[in-house]
């Protein structure tokens, strides 16, 4: 070994805790990166992989009712490859022994032709009995069905167990045969969100299922692949113009359709985290790697003097010092990628509670840990290249010399008039203001740490305002019951009747193209009671939002989408019923945090249909304790298509979601810590390290060694406390920026953080500093006073 | 404890004072059995050449080292066996030090410098009357980067005597400075002995400055080589090497 390596092996020997707390920065900017860019990889690639084997198809759409010659037509439409009709029907699922409301989603399956897009693969038990072909149903009138893996994990149905299904008005039993997956329900959850023991999948024999609902020869879903090169808007077009005469038929993408569009939303967060964080990481682990390098480079500038007299080149000294920044980082790196593989794992194994795949295992790209190894070394490259330019700049004679003593001035706050300050904390703001740079970027550190903590703490505060605001505020009452069509008011008289119903509002949901110009954009028109107080409109801000006398409410960012400011007419085309055009104005719009939504008053909107009295849903208030009486008595009314129950979604939501928010804030809780430790322990060190003298003399003069120690912490302990509240600003900032970069179409994160959040990340940054403090006053315990009467620094 | 002791009394008793570093085969005798009495108000100089254990015998009777054997007692207060804590109030109230490369503060003006030993004292002087008495009072706004060698050192001194401290050790005090600022420095801690009545103790290489002390010790291999008094005390003035 060369000696200038073996010197490298001392230094690294002296420096061993703060190389160490640099490379966990590092591991945790990289673990992060990996984990969450990791996780979406392979969260893209099972989705990919499983897309490919089950054949799923690229355009969808709904229709009331259309004959099967209809697909010969469909398949002549340029830019079609193939199209695969079935029947679906939303039904209400009963299990023995719950009383909880569960929908589920018929499927039909041909058995007669195996399906050819939208595969369904068995993961535990039997595909369908061919047996039963003939008859539809078996002998006993039950009627076998594959369930979604989601339903079947949440509600541990296995193959054998039973349920009742109310279809078309009959209870009917469904017996399991097996456990499905399908590219159509990777994800599965009630209306969009993580309850999956309220909405099931079953596929069924599609001829069973048409006998039923009396659609023999007829068809109310089709499912598109698309040519290579064909234009999807124009095969939606045309589709949507052959559809348009069977009712409500609008087709839409895979961008539109639920599972895919939680998938992207998902991956797309994971991407913005697992970018963002990093580079927060990174940049403080490079200036971490500058304090430290910088500070080495000064101390040994007489020892590098020394060695270009003796000849050595400055390429080597260079490299001597760059190899050392490597060791560190490169500890980083290979920790950060065994933190990020782990950790990416663990997420995967996480998803696949949400998204149900045949096959999802954890994969880590090669890209990943090139881009990764790049980032480090830009890392370390960047943070030290200044510190390492000045052992090239050093002249030895010049480095035989000692540096000169400290040049101080009067601090802003002397300039600015203030007196009277002690000198101990002179001594501290005149040390912080020398170096304004050094000082800004240690608080920046620090308020870094603060801001991570914020925004992993920030996503429960979210999603509390989120719960709040939809169901306390937005949806008042206790249970929605939605029917198969609309129906007259009698129908709310029947329901207000029931047991401990309070009161009753009527929602008349009325299915809609709006169109500006060439911008069009589907939906629904929700007509909501002219006063409401079961079902209101609330903003991000958490304010209800008035119903106008006629005229449209919109979401902001659909208004936006289709173009429109309050005061305009929009063309709104009706996709059910007479099929009307009607033209409507925006009278105001909405910053909701969810959906495209569209509302007016139900009356007004009913005027408009000329269909009298209609109402789609109905919003329940119950006494208290009265719901399992209510969903019992629901049970019973043959025009409800569906019962929703606020309080079982709320339940089934808090289990899944408390454990996703735990495991997010926990992690970068502790991350935050590392780059806290990083940052306060370092700081320490090197300021201790540079006044190692000036506290040894200070000893010798008769400070104790608190004394001395709140000369030196003090400096830390006042960075720290301006970094709490810039940190805190940061933080919102952050949760800004990330709330900005994760905004979609459907949904806008609300940006509330709640003071015990601030409190907690400004408790975990001063215990980090604490800590690190701790440690740091154990060597100036241990100062050499003896060294400081002889040595001249 | 603070008040003056009368001229001539014992202030630090020395008994069979050994210091050795190491042990075994490796032990190196700094010190060997040295006994010695230094009086309230008396200039002491501890001559020797490099390694003689001038400065180990100074640390200890600054309280910034132990002996491994022997005793050595400040007034009625032992230090051979003073907690750490005991030591740093000895310093803090008994003990002003002057350091060869005078270890000011350097983000600290003159006057901040000297205020703050007068926050942690007991009983000190005013910081201008300290200021005075180097004849720093126009400088003492001044940061240490801004100052002279002979100035810094000035400022040391003031600094060690603004706590009315009854040892005024100095270890080398000149031993950074040229020949004209030397002689100032030593000027200012002669007249603190003289008006003040401190004791001082100074360590130095350079014997000429041995003819203005009351007493001078030679210390050699870590024994006291032998102890001289001096017919007559010289002013600074009169030293010259």
């Amino acid at each position: 070994m060369k000696a200038l390596d073996r010197k490298l092996l001392r230094d690294l020997r002296l420096l061993w805790s703060q190389g160490l707390t640099i490379a966990l920065v590092v591991a945790s900017g990289i673990g992060g990166f990996i984990t969450s860019l990791s996780a979406v990889d392979s969260l893209d690639l099972a989705r990919e992989r499983f897309y490919a084997e089950a054949h799923f198809a690229d355009v969808f759409a709904t229709v009331k009712r259309a004959p099967n010659a209809l697909v010969e037509t469909l398949r002549e439409v340029p830019g079609v490859a193939d199209v695969q009709v079935t029947i679906e029907q939303v039904v209400r699922i009963g299990l023995p022994g719950v009383s909880d409301p569960i929908l589920g989603q018929l499927i039909g399956v041909d058995r007669r032709q195996l399906p050819r897009m939208n595969q369904v693969s068995v993961s535990r038990g039997r595909a369908l009995d061919n047996a039963a072909l003939s008859s539809g149903a078996r002998s006993d009138g039950r009627i076998e069905a594959l369930v979604s893996a989601g339903f079947a994990n949440s509600r541990g149905v296995k193959p054998g167990d039973i349920f009742t299904a109310l279809i078309n008005g009959k209870q009917r039993t469904l017996l399991i045969a097996g456990v499905a997956l399908s590219p159509e329900y990777i994800f599965a959850g009630l209306g969009g969100s993580p309850d999956q023991r309220s909405f099931g999948v079953f596929w069924i024999d599609r001829d069973t299922l048409a006998a039923a609902y009396d659609m023999q020869g007829a068809f109310n879903r089709v499912s598109v692949k698309l040519a290579p090169g064909a234009s999807q808007p124009d095969v939606m077009a045309r589709m949507s113009r052959l559809l348009a005469r069977y009712g409500a038929g609008e087709a839409y993408g895979r961008e539109d359709q639920t599972s895919h569009a939680m998938l992207d939303a998902e991956i797309k967060e994971q991407q913005v985290l697992g970018t963002v964080l990093p580079s927060i990481f990174l940049g403080v682990a490079a200036f971490l790697l500058n304090v430290v390098v910088s500070r080495l480079v000064s101390t040994q500038r007489e020892q590098i003097a020394a060695l270009k007299a003796l000849g050595y080149p400055n390429r080597s000294i260079g490299a001597h010092y760059l190899k050392l920044v490597l060791v560190i980082v490169i500890l980083g790196l290979v920790l950060g990628i065994w933190l990020g593989d782990w950790l990416g794992g663990a997420f995967t194994r996480l998803y696949a509670d949400f998204f149900y795949f045949p096959t999802f295992e954890h994969y880590l790209a090669p890209w990943l840990l090139l881009v990764g190894t790049g980032l480090t070394l830009a890392t370390a490259v960047i943070g030290t290249i200044s510190a390492i330019n000045a052992t090239v700049r050093l002249a030895p004679a010049e480095a035989m010399r000692p540096p000169a003593p400290g040049h101080f001035r009067r601090t802003l706050l002397e300039r600015l008039g203030v007196r009277g300050v002690k000198p101990a904390l002179q001594m501290i703001l005149r040390n912080m203001e020398r170096r304004p740079l050094r000082t800004g970027l240690s608080i920046a550190g620090v308020a870094a740490a603060v801001a991570i903590v914020v925004m992993g703490n920030f996503i429960r505060d979210a999603i509390d305002h989120i719960v709040d605001t939809q169901f306390t505020l937005a949806m008042r009452s206790d249970v929605i019951l939605w029917m198969s069509e609309p129906i007259g008011n009698e129908a709310r008289l029947e329901v207000a009747r029931m047991p401990g119903v309070i009161a009753v509002e009527a929602t008349r949901i009325v299915p809609v193209r709006f169109v500006n110009g060439p911008v069009s954009e589907r939906g629904l028109i929700q007509g909501y009671a002219e006063n409401p107080e079961l079902r209101r409109i609330v903003d991000i801000q958490g304010r209800v939002v008035p119903l106008p006398d006629g005229g449209l409410v919109m979401t902001d960012r659909l208004a936006s989408k289709l173009g429109l400011r309050v005061g305009d007419t929009v063309r709104t085309e009706v996709l059910e019923g007479r099929r009307e055009t009607l033209q409507l104005t925006l009278a105001a719009t909405a910053q909701e945090m969810m959906g495209l939504n569209a509302y007016m008053e139900r009356r007004a909107l009913n005027r408009l249909m000329r269909e009298g009295d209609v109402a789609s849903q109905y919003s329940v208030a119950l006494q208290r304790g009265s719901e399992a009486a209510f969903l019992a008595a629901s049970q019973d009314l043959p025009r409800v298509a569906g019962t929703f129950s606020k309080a079982n979604l709320l339940r089934n939501m808090q289990e899944v979601s408390a454990r996703n928010v735990r495991l997010m804030s926990t992690i970068l809780t502790l991350f935050a810590s590392v780059i806290a430790v990083g940052v306060v322990y370092n700081n320490a060190r090197i300021a201790l390290s540079e006044r190692t003298w000036e506290l040894a003399s200070l000893r010798v003069l008769g400070f104790t060694r608190a004394e001395v120690s709140v000369l030196l912490l003090g400096e830390l302990a006042l960075s720290i406390a301006i970094a709490l509240p810039l940190g805190m600003l940061m933080g919102w900032g952050l949760v800004h920026l990330v709330a900005e970069l994760l905004k979609s179409d459907q949904f806008q994160f609300p940006v509330v953080i709640l003071p015990r959040t601030y409190a907690w990340a400004a408790l975990c940054v001063v215990a980090a500093g604490i800590a690190s403090a701790l440690v740091v006053r154990r060597r100036i315990d241990r100062l050499d006073m003896v060294a400081a009467l002889k040595t001249r620094e | 404890m603070t008040t003056a002791q009368q001229p001539g009394t014992p202030v630090l008793r020395i008994r069979s004072l050994s210091k050795t570093y190491g042990s075994g085969e490796t032990a190196v005798f700094a010190l060997r059995d040295v006994d010695l009495e230094v009086r309230s108000g008396e200039f002491m100089v501890l001559l020797g050449a490099s390694g003689s254990g001038k400065s180990t015998l100074l640390n200890i009777l600054g309280g910034l080292d132990r002996p491994t054997t022997g005793e050595v007692a400040f007034l009625d207060h032992r230090l051979t066996d003073a907690s750490d804590d005991e030591l740093t109030r000895y310093r803090r109230e008994h003990v002003g030090f002057v350091f060869q490369f005078y270890n000011l503060i350097p983000s600290l003006t003159v006057r901040e410098n000297v205020a703050l030993v007068t926050d942690i004292a007991s009983n000190p002087m005013g910081v201008d009357e300290a200021l005075a008495l180097v004849a720093l009072t126009p400088r003492q706004d001044h940061f240490p980067s801004q100052l002279s060698g002979g100035e810094q050192q000035r400022v040391a001194i003031a600094r060690a005597i603004v706590k009315r401290p009854q040892l005024l050790l100095c270890d080398e005090p000149t031993g950074a400075l040229d020949y004209a600022t030397g002689k100032l420095v030593l000027e200012v801690i002669a007249r603190i002995n003289q008006e003040l009545g401190t004791t001082a103790i100074v360590i130095t290489h350079n014997a000429a400055i041995a003819g203005m002390a009351d007493r001078v010790i030679r210390l050699a291999d870590g024994r006291i080589a032998s102890i001289e008094v001096p017919p007559r005390r010289l002013t600074p003035a009169e030293l010259s090497w």
